[in-house]
């Protein structure tokens, strides 16, 4: 099978345009005849039901919080960028779109940046309509600030809760069209299942996480926005119900998945603090644009950091890349930590950790502006370490936190089964090997609100209504073998809770398949991962039934399907002899310790196709073509 | 340190429920309430004895899932916390803890700690929108908002829908989770449009939903975990004289 990403013909700035002319329409009085199931309600998802339910199209959305305005969408804090040059200082579609290709080291499709770029400036539009409170001038007009590296101000931001406020927006525009009765909810259901028949996505199959009842749904196309899979590391930002079951069911049923590799590791989390640990806590990288980064010159400083003079700080990252300094992107930022935390200048009572110093910030502009800027933040990090950011550097270390591999997609967010269209996070198409800050919530809701409403209604146009229901022997087959998987998490009776199994798989993945990678650790990975694999269908312990709430029981499930996946990751880790991005093979490093890309040899997606649980998936090729960005290795010096 | 706790288990909506009392042993200080609760559940799970079930979902306060009544207050001691972010320095070995869920009628019970608060979806879907469908919308920047509106409307829409207000309330009045919604619709010039009918929608359907009225206990405010304050029901309650003076 040969990937046809369907990018339109023509130049750059006119391809979607062209598209969305060349795409069939579906009459208004016939959109009411079709319907889409939505599973997730994150940015991507919300965006999606609501605009699709406005267009006439019905649509059954699910997902596994109990209301869903809980998605984990809600807890990016920093901001959303969109091209709308308001600071007068530069910016353009183009250059949004130079900086997201170049950010995401040359792993990204072009035109789908693009795109996205040029729907940026829509974003703000739509959501400042629904009463979305950005951050504002006095003047009245909308504040921006610049983040995470990019030398322009695009960054709109709502206060620290940006994510939390583009969210509530997405879904109060579904809570309206749900009283509208175009959107039926189905919150606490988890989709344990995809349904394909004849080539075509036809339904899901969920189960009721109150009452167990296992049930099967059908509908003209299938739509997961279902996030990343940043909890394959057990420790990350994510929150603690975020998994890759629907994304990793649909691959068990023939979508590939592409660039599973590429992970990243966000720099300003706060530290581990002990085995118990269930999450990490991320403080937005806002703070970078203030805060300056430093470990003591010396191995196993043990002083209090106030008492560490000037003279023998190491602000490393303003002494290895002097242009970008404190705001070097993610992957570089965490890979220069893990780099001093390794030779022993890691700080904090586990000496893994590095500081984030506010001292001389606060000496320039006072504590008070310091408090207008970052104020929620600090109270965050005093409640979670019981230390006062104002008078004590933080401590900070690189965690898990988005993932750019996701299911593959074309330029119509289409996978590779018909009728099964993927967006936001659980896609891999717009980052890349590496995504800038502020581009995730800029991701979802253009996927949501500016690209599935067209190109769902030429799938519509071309495709017709599924001509199978959820009364077909397909989904009685899934329900059962759903039911069984189900049954026999609870019959093991081992010894071994599903999060301990999950911490263990965490660990391995952290240890060689985490911030740096390397040929023997991941085949050492690719021997632990089938034994721990073993050991959980042997001695799994999931106490209670099947027939009411039992969160173990839910848990098992994702981590089952954690086990399985992990090895994707490796196997593409493994493949790709290169270091870009966010994914760094140690055996692939400049002299001087910076990431060595082979644009010759890599320069594609890698999309893996399922042959069987333990066996090595197929590997498929789509390769990158850079008709308008030249390649470049990437320097922030 | 070592604790005890008093933990609310009920087996489903029908069950009767009651106080069970556990053990929580080698508790450390840097642990969150929740990870507190995982020790426990783990060894829980080693006796043969079903986990006890609370909602959680993102652990750092923002997504509001979150629900438990710590020693008789919505989210335990700590002023404008989430449980998820209350920390086990808090507390000393020996204590006493009682955990209990959200006390509500219109929050029943769905198993242990863990209630339906579907109500607030119902409220939101009664009115809490503005009117706008994608694409419509004009450029951001032609309508100036000034900087005080757009802090009272962030202010008010820092609400994380929890319901600890609800709980925290003698009469379970849900009035300054509707109100905090109302209100920051209401100081915005989008929200201008609907503003009568929103307000009556999403007050009627408070009501049909059985939460009680606001008697000005003034506990919500002091249980909401974002410092969500009571003049925001004091608006509420104008814009709903607003809306009935004006006949709409």
């Amino acid at each position: 099978m040969t990937l046809e990403s369907k990018v339109p013909s023509g130049p750059i700035a006119d391809k979607w345009d062209n598209h969305r002319f060349q795409m069939k329409l579906v009459n208004p009085a016939n959109k009411r005849k079709y319907s889409a199931i939505i599973v997730g309600t994150g940015l991507a998802g919300a965006s999606a039901a609501a605009s699709m339910a406005e267009l006439g199209y019905n649509v059954k959305a699910f997902c596994y919080q109990d209301t869903p305005r809980r998605a984990h969408s809600i807890a990016a804090q920093g901001g959303i960028n969109a091209a709308k040059n308001y600071q007068n200082d530069g910016d353009s579609i183009y250059r949004l779109f130079y900086d997201t290709v170049k950010g995401g080291d040359f792993r990204s499709r072009e035109a789908n940046v693009y795109r996205l770029a040029q729907v940026s400036t829509a974003i703000i539009d739509q959501c400042v309509a629904q009463g979305v409170p950005f951050a504002r001038e006095y003047g009245g007009t909308l504040a921006n600030r610049s983040f995470g590296g990019a030398q322009v101000s695009r960054t709109f931001y709502a206060r620290g809760q940006t994510g939390q406020q583009l969210l509530l927006g997405a879904y109060s525009a579904l809570c309206r069209q749900i009283a509208a009765g175009k959107v039926a909810m189905y919150p606490r259901t988890e989709m344990l299942d995809l349904v394909v028949v004849d080539n075509r996505a036809r339904g899901i199959v969920v189960r009721d996480m109150v009452t167990g009842e296992i049930s099967s749904h059908s509908a003209d196309a299938v739509i997961l926005a279902t996030g990343g899979y940043g909890n394959v590391f057990y420790l990350s930002t994510n929150a603690k119900g975020c998994n890759v079951t629907a994304a990793y069911r649909a691959y068990k049923k023939g979508a590939f998945f592409a660039n599973p590799c590429f992970t990243q590791i966000h720099p300003t989390c706060i530290p581990q603090s002990g085995d118990y640990q269930s999450k990490l806590t991320l403080m937005s990288e806002s703070l970078r644009n203030d805060g300056r980064i430093w470990v003591p010159k010396k191995k196993d400083d043990n002083r209090h950091p106030n008492d560490i003079p000037e003279e023998e700080r190491d602000y490393y990252l303003e002494r290895k890349y002097p242009s970008f300094g404190n705001l070097a992107p993610r992957d570089i930022s965490s890979r220069s930590a893990k780099e001093v935390v390794d030779e022993g200048r890691g700080i904090g009572p586990t000496g893994v950790g590095v500081y984030l110093d506010f001292r001389d910030a606060i000496n320039r502009l006072g504590k008070d502006a310091i408090r207008d800027r970052y104020g929620n933040l600090f109270q965050m990090y005093e409640r979670i370490t019981g230390e006062d950011p104002y008078e004590v550097p933080m401590r900070i270390y690189p965690a898990s936190h988005y993932t750019m591999g996701g299911l593959w997609v074309d330029y119509n967010l289409e996978s590779t089964i018909p009728g099964l269209f993927v967006l936001g996070e659980a896609n891999f198409s717009d980052h890349g090997a590496n995504r800038l800050g502020a581009s995730a919530l800029m991701q979802g809701l253009a996927d949501g609100y500016f690209v599935i409403p067209y190109t769902i209604g030429d799938y519509f146009a071309r495709a017709g209504n599924s001509d199978v229901d959820a009364s077909h022997k397909e989904f009685a087959n899934v329900e059962k073998e759903v039911e069984e998987r189900t049954r026999k998490y609870l019959s093991i009776n081992g010894k071994r809770t599903p999060d301990s199994f999950h911490r263990e798989l965490g660990k391995i993945m952290w240890e060689h398949c985490g911030m740096n990678r390397n040929e023997q650790g991941l085949k050492k990975a690719l021997e632990k991962i089938p034994a721990l694999r073993e050991e959980f269908w042997e001695n799994l312990l999931v106490l209670g039934n099947d027939k009411n709430l039992n969160q173990t029981l839910e848990l098992a499930g994702r981590v089952a399907d954690f086990l399985e996946f992990a090895e994707i990751m490796i196997y593409d880790a493994l493949t790709r002899e290169e270091s870009c991005g966010a994914h760094f093979r140690e055996e692939y490093q400049t002299e001087e310790g910076e990431a060595k890309r082979d644009d010759e040899n890599f320069s594609f997606v890698s999309a893996w196709e399922f042959t069987g649980v333990g066996k090595k998936p197929n590997l498929h090729k789509e390769s990158l073509e850079f008709e308008n960005v030249q390649l470049a290795t990437r320097s922030y010096k | 340190m070592n604790l005890t706790l008093y933990v609310w288990r009920q087996k489903d909506a029908n069950d009767k429920g009651r106080m069970e009392k556990y053990a929580a042993k080698d508790i450390n200080e840097h642990m969150s309430f929740l990870e507190m609760l995982d020790v426990v559940n783990e060894d829980l799970a080693q006796q043969g004895i079903e986990p006890i079930a609370f909602d959680h979902d993102c652990r750092e306060g923002i997504c509001g899932t979150c629900s438990l009544v710590v020693n008789g207050r919505p989210h335990g001691h700590e002023t404008g916390t989430t449980v998820c972010q209350l920390h086990m320095r808090h507390f000393k070995d020996g204590d006493s803890i009682y955990i209990e869920p959200w006390r509500a009628k219109a929050f029943p019970v769905v198993r242990d700690l863990i209630v339906d608060r579907s109500a607030f979806d119902r409220i939101m879907q009664a009115g809490g929108f503005v009117s706008v469908n994608t694409g419509s919308a004009q450029d951001a920047n032609s309508i100036p908002i000034s900087k005080e509106a757009a802090d009272t409307a962030m202010d008010a829409a820092a609400c994380i829908g929890c319901g600890a207000c609800v709980a925290a309330c003698p009469n379970a009045s849900a009035m300054l989770f509707v109100s905090a919604k109302i209100s920051q619709l209401a100081s915005l010039p989008q929200g201008q449009a609907e503003r009568e009918r929103r307000a009556r929608g999403m007050i009627a359907q408070m009501d049909a939903e059985g939460f009680g009225n606001c008697t000005n206990f003034y506990e919500c405010e002091a249980a909401c975990p974002k410092e969500i304050p009571v003049k925001f029901i004091a608006k509420m309650n104008r814009e709903y004289m607003r809306a009935l003076a004006k006949g709409k």
